[in-house]
């Protein structure tokens, strides 16, 4: 039995032990992050569980965090991954200001520098386990974009991640308007997100909607959706049935 | 400036605290034929004097696209300026492919005299002979900055360097005041103008020199020798005009002395009109 320590990431495949030094599938993860474009800027919402497999094990997780003076950034995915992309950012940011200089990291550049980071981990294949939403706004612009774990970056007037992209998404694509109000467009969240909260099983009912604006960032205090169970049919939801179904 | 005993190595200082190396650097950037930068709100014009080796020889190359939103005009050792402005190219090229953004000018010039210092601080190394007017936009506007051997970096709103520059700054400082809030076309006139200033003497055609813009909602390009020469004729037309009228009684301006320093925008010699 051969036991070479991997000395670079050329082993990362060659290597059986070297499996540890790589990512091969997430551990900690974040459900759905749904995030739409209105009047003023950008709005993003997410619960706050981390699920262990089929546990939901942390019931505290925050999935949305500003970066710099213009952008939102969620995840859902691997949380560590999470963390560490937060790490990166927090050094792009910290550079950026220590230039002093008038200019500023936008939403778009963010994205980017987001995108070469996935894509870049992706080739080594030793990915960072994420889909990653970026949101801000700049100079009056709004920005809305996302990242796949692969390496995958578009832009869009509203996005979602994961079973939100099953679940939220035709909503969105019937009900989203260019002029939506703050108080409509949470309204529009909410309606997405209940409907996460009833069909997808890692989804919890505590959540927080991130708002940004020209004027900077806001992230709401947890809070939960009104939910109703009692619909007849769920009742006796066997009878009728043929079969064991 | 004389030889002595400290200027054999950049990492020598001298007793009244020089580095000489550096200084003898500066001197190769004065050497060089001129190059000019001015800037308005806007947009930045660079302009340069075309001098052959030899009439049998085509000019150097001396102003460089860097990226759509900079450009860069160099004097003295060109070879090093074209070394300088292949790191600029590529700095604002990875840039742009990381954040999908335009490297502000700002941040770009200073990266430029970083590498310059370093040259000044090696003994295996030795300074760049090249001084480098860069101009470039970024978030808050037209930027001109001037790169020296030394790897001081100073912000302009008009400058000139190489040889003979000194006619075209004292030019450009009666006129700087103005150019914030001048027009493009104003803009190109003046670096026209000051360009002929480094001339002294020669009649000022579109052949004898380069000129670039680049802006807000312009990318760097250069001007062709029709637009350029176009813009030479509004002046000289003038000039030619004002010299008829300064010379009295001879007022066909048919042989106008050299030595009469005609009135007027030129206050050099114009060459005589043939009639």
């Amino acid at each position: 039995m051969t036991f070479t320590i991997p000395i670079d990431n050329g082993d990362a495949l060659k290597n059986a032990e070297a499996d540890s030094q790589r990512t091969l599938y997430p551990y900690v993860t974040g459900t759905s992050i749904v995030a739409i474009k209105y009047k003023d800027g950008v709005l993003m919402a997410s619960d706050m569980g981390g699920s262990y497999g089929s546990t939901l094990r942390y019931k505290n997780i925050e999935r949305v965090k500003a970066i710099g003076k213009h952008s939102l950034l969620g995840a859902s995915g691997e949380i560590s991954d999470f963390q560490e992309i937060l790490r990166y950012l927090d050094e792009l940011v910290l550079n950026d200001n220590m230039w002093d200089d008038g200019n500023s990291l936008g939403p778009k550049e963010v994205h980017n520098y987001l995108t070469r980071v996935m894509y870049n981990r992706r080739n080594k294949f030793n990915p960072l386990w994420n889909t990653l939403v970026l949101g801000g706004v700049k100079n009056g612009e709004s920005y809305l974009g996302m990242v796949s774990m692969i390496g995958v970056s578009f832009e869009d007037n509203h996005v979602a991640t994961g079973f939100g992209n099953h679940l939220a998404r035709p909503i969105l694509r019937d009900e989203w308007r260019a002029d939506l109000s703050f108080e409509d467009g949470v309204k529009l969240l909410e309606k997405c997100m209940r409907v996460l909260l009833y069909r997808d099983r890692s989804a919890i009912n505590k959540l927080q909607i991130a708002k940004i604006t020209e004027e900077g960032v806001t992230v709401s205090q947890p809070y939960s959706l009104k939910t109703f169970w009692e619909f007849q049919a769920f009742h006796n939801p066997t009878a009728g049935a043929q079969g064991s179904w | 400036m004389f030889r002595n005993q400290y200027d054999t190595d950049v990492t020598t200082w001298s007793p009244t605290g020089r580095l000489f190396q550096v200084e003898y650097a500066m001197e190769a950037v004065k050497q060089g034929s001129a190059a000019i930068g001015l800037r308005s709100r806007s947009h930045v014009v660079l302009a340069c004097v075309n001098k052959a080796q030899s009439e049998l020889s085509s000019h150097q190359k001396k102003i460089f696209k860097v990226d759509d939103h900079i450009g860069v005009a160099i004097a003295g050792l060109t070879a090093d300026g074209r070394v300088l402005s292949r790191y600029m190219r590529s700095e604002a090229i990875n840039h742009s492919f990381t954040y999908e953004s335009p490297l502000p000018v700002g941040r770009l010039v200073v990266h430029l005299a970083d590498k310059a210092q370093v040259c000044t601080q090696r003994s295996w190394k030795r300074p760049y002979g090249v001084g480098l007017l860069v101009g470039g936009l970024d978030e808050s506007g037209a930027h001109l900055y001037y790169n020296c051997p030394s790897g001081n970096y100073f912000e302009y709103q008009a400058f000139a360097i190489g040889s003979r520059s000194q006619a075209a700054k004292t030019y450009l400082e009666r006129r700087f005041e103005s150019f914030g809030d001048s027009s493009r076309e104003d803009l190109i006139k003046d670096a026209i103008l000051a360009v002929r200033e480094t001339l002294q003497g020669e009649t000022l055609k579109s052949s004898l020199c380069t000129v670039s813009v680049l802006g807000v909602g312009e990318p760097f390009h250069f001007l062709d020798q029709e637009t350029i020469q176009k813009v030479i004729d509004t002046f000289e037309k003038v000039a030619e005009d004002e010299e008829g009228e300064a010379g009295e009684g001879d007022a066909e301006a048919a042989a106008a002395p050299a030595e009469q320093g005609g009135g007027g925008a030129g206050d050099q010699d114009v060459a005589p009109m043939e009639m």
